[in-house]
């Protein structure tokens, strides 16, 4: 569903992804791992459409079309979700009236009638319960005044809602106590099948103790230098990242 | 990135104007200029008694002697009285009697506007006064109110048929000698709205005037007095449009409303002039004097008002308190876009014992605008326990624009209470980018945003007016975010 070959992105003229690879299918879970300043997080804002981010070479391909000449919206639409690392905060609108705006327009992509008001809030009371997501908080504005971890959950809760056939986590394990952190990936896990996948951006084995991804990704300088499976994070829990730099002949 | 963010604003909010149709209608106008002919000539007109041509004489000798206002914090091109025409009628003498003798192609523009006339009487139970240039077309419900003792009509019908009311009140709030639009409009009004509430009367319906620009080269000065007697209550909702045109047309009006002992009136506004185009190229120039007179104790006045458009704005609806215990509120969102202007606000003159005002306004700057809140809080001497809260926000969605608030307090009673808050803030990019990752696309995010922003005061609104004010916050956007 996803193939990423050679990309290259800068921001503000610095390189930071200097040719990524990376083949997704449906049905897996991939997680990528790495020290900080890698360039985990640019790797999913580029896929998701960040235009801070300027991609310089290479390609995205997703279902055969080509990812990165859709706008943000378009890749919404066609699938792509971005969990994000710091969901930001938007005074004065709902969630439920950014959800309900979100949905309408997933369909309307698809040809398809807006949802009755009635409709909406029963698909939101459902999947609220994935994450296990107060309703007081449905109520409320955007991530405002959420805690960190609801506002991982609140991610979450989002992704339920929009189906997305590609899942990018942006350490999504970051600031959660072990309570949120089963809530979320129960919830992630719950989310799973077939026809969609995930790729869970993190630093720790922890994480991957609930969402138990087949395929690891070590990324480090802008370049995946290592893959394996589920014993190469154990490793990394292990060892650290010296060892890999040390591979690399640093 | 940041060069980025202002690009995608700007993108979104260069939009074009959605009600910039022009009607064909057979106009009848009078040619432009100003002198006491022309005033001689639109009271011969109007059938007006000798009465009301002294004071439009009075106030047309006086007004020569002003000056256009400079205080604002305006960029106002000179403006030459002497190239207007002061009144347009819409040509067919006798008065329609039922919607079917209403000229179809007028029925079409009010159908446009999103006024069909007939629904609304039929569903929303609004009772419409629309005035389309200068001569109110169509009166509805006026039969049904009349049964309450409730009058709603023209100013001209008025003038005619309630002289003894008009020359009670007309004037009695602001006065000709008010300020140099106020004496403006009182030389020249065509027409506009009167309505009186009776005592004990609480009016069953909101009561609707739709005001709409048309003819070219004209000006409107419209005059609404609005008159609560004791324990009345009514609630008025004001709209406005206009259509696109390359020169720069002029509204002076006047809002009058004079409430008596326990009587509330709870006025909307929801402003769409044309504002002009992207550059900046013609547009309103809506210059409006608005009052009310808190006469009685435990009367109450609100104001709210949506200000999306018009390219210079210059009003402040403001309340003078002089009876115990009264009340008064103001509400307002002010959208500048591209190259409006605006600088509006609210006066509140605490006079009575008692006394309170509400002060919330929400400037939204966007484009290359400049938005301005100019307020004045006045404890006078004798008001004992006066209360005030002023909140005073603005957002910005631009790097061009500017956001300014010129708060004045001028408080003479140690008893008085004044509070004032004030916050900017701006739409991000990552708002934006998030908003987008969710599959809404920026304009819509905008639209979103700048609802949420301006909910507060929107939801004061009635119903019909809140719904439509917050389509037009997000068309005024288009293509501006940043």
């Amino acid at each position: 569903m996803l193939e990423i070959k050679n990309l290259h992105a800068n921001i503000n003229g610095k390189e930071i992804l200097k040719g990524i690879d990376l083949v997704v299918r449906p049905g897996e879970v991939h997680a990528i791992m790495g020290p900080n300043g890698a360039g985990k997080s640019t790797l999913s804002s580029v896929l998701a459409g960040n235009p801070a981010f300027t991609v310089t070479e290479g390609e995205v391909n997703f279902y055969g079309k080509d990812l990165l000449t859709m706008l943000p919206e378009q890749r919404s639409w066609e699938g792509v979700f971005l969990g994000f690392q710091y969901p930001v905060e938007i005074p004065g609108v709902s969630m439920v009236n950014f959800m309900r705006a979100a949905i309408n327009e997933h369909r309307k992509y698809k040809g398809e009638s807006p949802l009755s008001a009635s409709d909406f809030l029963r698909l939101m009371r459902e999947k609220r319960e994935v994450v296990e997501l107060d309703n007081k908080l449905a109520n409320r504005s955007v991530n405002e005044g959420f805690s960190g971890g609801e506002k991982k959950r609140n991610e979450i809760f989002q992704m339920a809602m929009l189906e997305p056939r590609l899942s990018i986590l942006d350490e999504t394990d970051s600031g959660l106590d072990i309570d949120a952190l089963r809530i979320v990936s129960e919830g992630v896990n719950k989310l799973k099948s077939n026809d969609n996948a995930t790729i869970v951006i993190t630093h720790y084995q922890r994480l991957l103790d609930y969402i138990k991804p087949e395929f690891i990704h070590v990324l480090y300088k802008g370049r995946i230098v290592k893959s394996g499976g589920p014993e190469l994070a154990l490793e990394l829990e292990e060892k650290g990242y010296d060892w890999i730099k040390k591979e690399l002949g640093e | 990135m940041q060069d980025n963010s202002n690009n995608i604003l700007d993108e979104v909010t260069g939009n074009d104007y959605k009600y910039g149709f022009v009607t064909d209608i057979d106009t009848e106008i009078i040619p432009v200029g100003l002198n006491e002919d022309v005033i001689k000539l639109i009271s011969a007109k109007k059938e007006e008694p000798e009465w009301m041509l002294e004071f439009r004489l009075k106030a047309f000798e006086y007004w020569k002697t002003m000056k256009m206002p400079t205080w604002a914090h305006l960029t106002i091109p000179e403006i030459d009285y002497q190239a207007i025409s002061y009144y347009a009628a819409p040509k067919k003498k006798e008065g329609p009697k039922s919607m079917e003798e209403v000229d179809p192609e007028l029925v079409k523009t009010f159908n446009k506007l999103g006024i069909p006339l007939e629904e609304q009487m039929m569903l929303s139970g609004i009772a419409v006064d629309a005035v389309m240039d200068s001569v109110s077309v169509k009166t509805t419900f006026k039969e049904k109110l009349a049964e309450l003792g409730i009058i709603f009509c023209s100013f001209s019908e008025a003038v005619k048929d309630y002289p003894d009311l008009i020359r009670k009140y007309l004037g009695s709030v602001v006065s000709y000698r008010d300020n140099f639009y106020a004496a403006l409009n009182s030389a020249v009004f065509s027409d506009g709205s009167f309505v009186y509430i009776p005592k004990g009367v609480r009016c069953p319906m909101e009561l609707s005037t739709y005001f709409r620009i048309n003819a070219a080269n004209t000006g409107q000065f419209e005059r609404t007095l609005i008159v609560a007697d004791d324990d009345s209550y009514v609630s008025y909702l004001e709209g406005c449009t206009a259509p696109m045109r390359d020169e720069n047309q002029l509204h002076a009006a006047i809002v009058e409303i004079y409430v008596h002992d326990r009587a509330e009136v709870k006025y909307s506004t929801v402003q769409n002039w044309y504002p002009g185009d992207k550059n900046g190229i013609g547009g309103i120039y809506n210059f409006v004097t608005k009052r009310a007179l808190c006469k009685g104790d435990f009367s109450k006045v609100s104001w709210t008002q949506v200000e999306t458009g018009s390219a210079i704005t210059w009003k402040y609806p403001s309340c003078i308190l002089a009876g115990d215990n009264s009340i008064g509120e103001f509400y307002s969102v002010a959208v500048t876009n591209n190259h409006q202007q605006a600088d509006t606000g609210t006066k509140m003159i605490h006079i009575g014992k008692n006394t309170k005002s509400t002060i919330v306004s929400k400037g939204i700057s966007a484009g290359y605008s400049q938005n301005s809140y100019r307020g004045l809080v006045k404890v006078s001497p004798k008001a004992e326990n006066a209360r005030n809260y002023t909140q005073c926000d603005s957002l910005l969605l631009s790097s061009h624009c500017g956001a300014h608030t010129f708060p004045l307090m001028d408080i003479g009673n140690n008893s008085a209470i004044v509070e004032h808050e004030a916050t900017t803030s701006k739409i991000s990019e990552s708002q934006i980018f998030y908003c987008n990752q969710r599959g809404i696309p920026t304009e819509e995010a905008v639209g979103l945003i700048v609802n949420g922003y301006a909910k507060e005061v929107v939801n004061k609104l009635p119903m019909e007016f809140a719904v439509e004010a917050q389509k037009l916050l997000s068309i005024s956007l288009e293509g501006s975010v940043g």
